[in-house]
């Protein structure tokens, strides 16, 4: 499904090395991320867990390369990140499809901007059947559901063929049973393409199923905590023991141990 | 007994509505409020003879007729059908007040003698003036479209620059805060003795009045524009070109278009003037000429033509703006 036209892997190499990060808040300064370091080798799956507004987005940013870190650095296969790139794709929190565009013409945006929306315009239409939209590729944004926005959202993300797939919470306005529907189509497609992944979740069941690694941050300024490797085969089911195990030992970690 | 047939044949006819064509009794109302008008302004003897009442009271059995015409047909004529059914008490006070006008003017001589004309005059301007009212109509008309032409599409660039760079901005910004807030007018008597002659001037004037509101709310549009806009087709691989033209503008549509409304009416404020202080020709200039002569009816008629113009050239604005923006929910309609 991917016809990757270099010789270089289909997930891309992520680095990232001592990043520290703050924002003016009020004219003083807000640490958001202290001294992050980690990687994401070519094909991982790597999920971000840590509480609400510990910095986790932020990194996101920082590796989409919108904005260039305070402190430290970010490499992609061993090469600075200096700008946004279309091999580095990102599915924000917050879907923000153009209004103004049908759904079809927002997921055909990445192929637009680059000029090849004519020689991919399938792409479009098999991205739109991938997330369960076909029947909806001339509506408009503001006449689909919330959870229909996000899956518009991933769309526009997967037809641009990324190396590194960035996703932002790209399930949290889903209802339980299409989520799980979405995680296994995530996953089977990561597994087909081979594109490295960094996943932000707030759901520790959710990392744990998908990720081949989870690291934990802490509270703000984000630090990583821990580390889970999760080395367990696809497809996974959430009440394997081991996962079981892990779960317990991820909320732990997060403060919340006696939770399940 | 005979109560009880009433009531039977009540409740015969109710049965039957919903598959017999009910009558259009606001048709019928219509029809007969505009006959009524029609005998009035034929058989009403009028003090001073005015040349047109016959043609005036035939052109309002027309509309009878026509009325009476379609009361039976009304469900062939479907969505305008339906249209013309909402219009019924509309059409009833247009009959009346022509009635009324008839009154005062024509027939009981109430209102003061040259200022007011009836109805008949001005069909008589109408019927004998049209050559000179379409030359003046298209007059001012291509003033207008020109300077409007050229004032949205300046001030559509200007903005979009100001939105967009912060070095334009530096500089337009305290051009346009210091003559944006002065009326286009107040710069006639200049333009008129700096501009080659008072037509090109008029136009710079109507693309000065149109270009400050279309800058202004262009440029408030882009800059207002959701920065996750220019992030998500940043991470897609979006040059500048493609986030101005593709992003920040179709973003803008919204707020550029109040500004060409605002411009619109700005600028039928500054045709007219022009008009009536420099330029020979168009409707303002008629109407300036029909005062000098006393000649009200030719005024009334011109000012009619105006409120025509008008308000065709906003609708068409209200259909470009529907089509451009049909993505928008909770459009206003005109
Ligand atoms: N542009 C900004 N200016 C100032 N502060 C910011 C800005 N963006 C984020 N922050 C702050 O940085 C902190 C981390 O934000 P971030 O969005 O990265 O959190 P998060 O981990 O993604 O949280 P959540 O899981 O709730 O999405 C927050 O406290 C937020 O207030
Ligand atoms: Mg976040």
């Amino acid at each position: 499904m991917v016809a990757l036209e270099q010789e270089l892997p289909a997930g891309l190499d992520l680095e990232v090395h001592g990043v520290s990060h703050a924002f003016d808040l009020h004219g003083a300064p807000l640490p958001v991320l202290d001294a992050v370091g980690l990687r994401a080798k070519p094909g991982e799956f790597v999920a971000l867990l840590g509480p609400s507004g510990c910095g986790k987005s932020t990194l996101l940013r920082l590796v989409a390369g919108l904005e260039p870190p305070r402190e430290g650095r970010i490499l992609a296969d061993g090469r600075p990140i200096t700008g946004p790139h279309p091999s580095r794709v990102v599915v924000f929190q917050d879907p923000t499809l153009y209004p103004w565009r049908t759904v079809w013409d927002n997921v055909a945006l990445g192929l637009e901007a680059q000029g090849v929306l004519r020689q991919r315009r399938n792409r479009v239409d098999e991205a739109l059947r991938l997330v369960g939209l076909d029947g909806f590729a001339k509506a408009y944004p503001h006449q689909l559901s919330g959870g229909m926005a996000q899956r518009a959202a991933l769309a526009r993300a997967l037809v641009n063929d990324p190396r590194l797939l960035v996703l932002d919470e790209p399930l949290g306005k889903l209802d339980s049973l299409t989520r799980i529907q979405m995680q296994g189509e995530i996953v089977a497609l990561w597994r087909r393409a081979g594109f490295t992944t960094l996943l932000v979740t707030h759901d520790v069941e959710e990392a744990l199923l998908m990720a081949t690694r989870v690291i934990v941050f802490s509270e703000r300024p984000a630090r990583i905590k821990a580390e889970i490797v999760v080395d367990r085969p696809y497809p996974r089911h959430r009440d394997d023991p081991v996962l079981v195990e892990l779960r317990h030992k991820a909320l732990e970690l997060l403060g919340l141990a006696g939770s399940w | 007994m005979s109560s009880l047939d009433d009531a039977a044949v009540l409740t015969g006819e109710r049965n039957r509505s919903p598959t017999a064509p009910r009558l259009w009794l606001g048709g019928l109302a219509a029809s007969a409020a505009w006959l009524a008008a029609a005998a009035l302004t034929a058989l009403w003897p009028e003090g001073e003879e005015w040349v047109r009442t016959g043609e005036f009271a035939s052109l309002l059995a027309v509309v009878a007729g026509a009325l009476a015409f379609a009361v039976p047909l009304l469900r062939l004529f479907g969505a305008a059908g339906e249209r013309l059914r909402a219009a019924a008490p509309w059409l009833v006070v247009l009959a009346l007040g022509v009635i009324g006008w008839e009154l005062v003017t024509a027939k009981l001589d109430l209102l003061p003698r040259p200022f007011f004309a009836p109805p008949q005059a001005l069909l008589e301007v109408y019927l004998d003036e049209w050559p000179r009212l379409l030359e003046c109509t298209v007059a001012s008309l291509q003033l207008l479209l020109l300077g409007y032409g050229i004032g949205a599409f300046v001030g559509f660039v200007t903005g979009v620059s100001i939105g967009w760079s912060r070095a334009v901005g530096y500089w337009v910004h305290p051009v346009l805060r210091l003559i944006g807030p002065l009326p286009a007018t107040a710069w006639l008597p200049i333009a008129f003795f700096a501009f080659p002659s008072s037509w090109s001037a008029s136009v710079f004037l109507i693309a000065l009045a149109t270009g400050v509101p279309v800058t202004i709310l262009t440029w408030s549009g882009v800059a207002g524009v959701n920065p996750a806009y220019y992030d998500i087709a940043r991470t897609l691989g979006a040059s500048s070109r493609f986030l101005v033209l593709k992003v920040a503008v179709p973003a803008a549509m919204p707020h550029v278009f109040v500004g060409l409304f605002m411009g619109l009416g700005a600028s039928f404020a500054v045709l007219v003037v022009a008009e009536m202080m420099g330029v020979k020709a168009g409707l303002g200039w008629y109407l300036q000429w029909a005062q000098g002569w006393a000649a009200y009816a030719n005024m009334y008629a011109a000012l009619l033509v105006m409120a025509l113009v008008c308000s065709s050239l906003v609708t068409l604005l209200f259909k470009a703006r529907d089509r451009l923006l049909a993505w928008q929910k909770g459009l206003l309609k005109w």
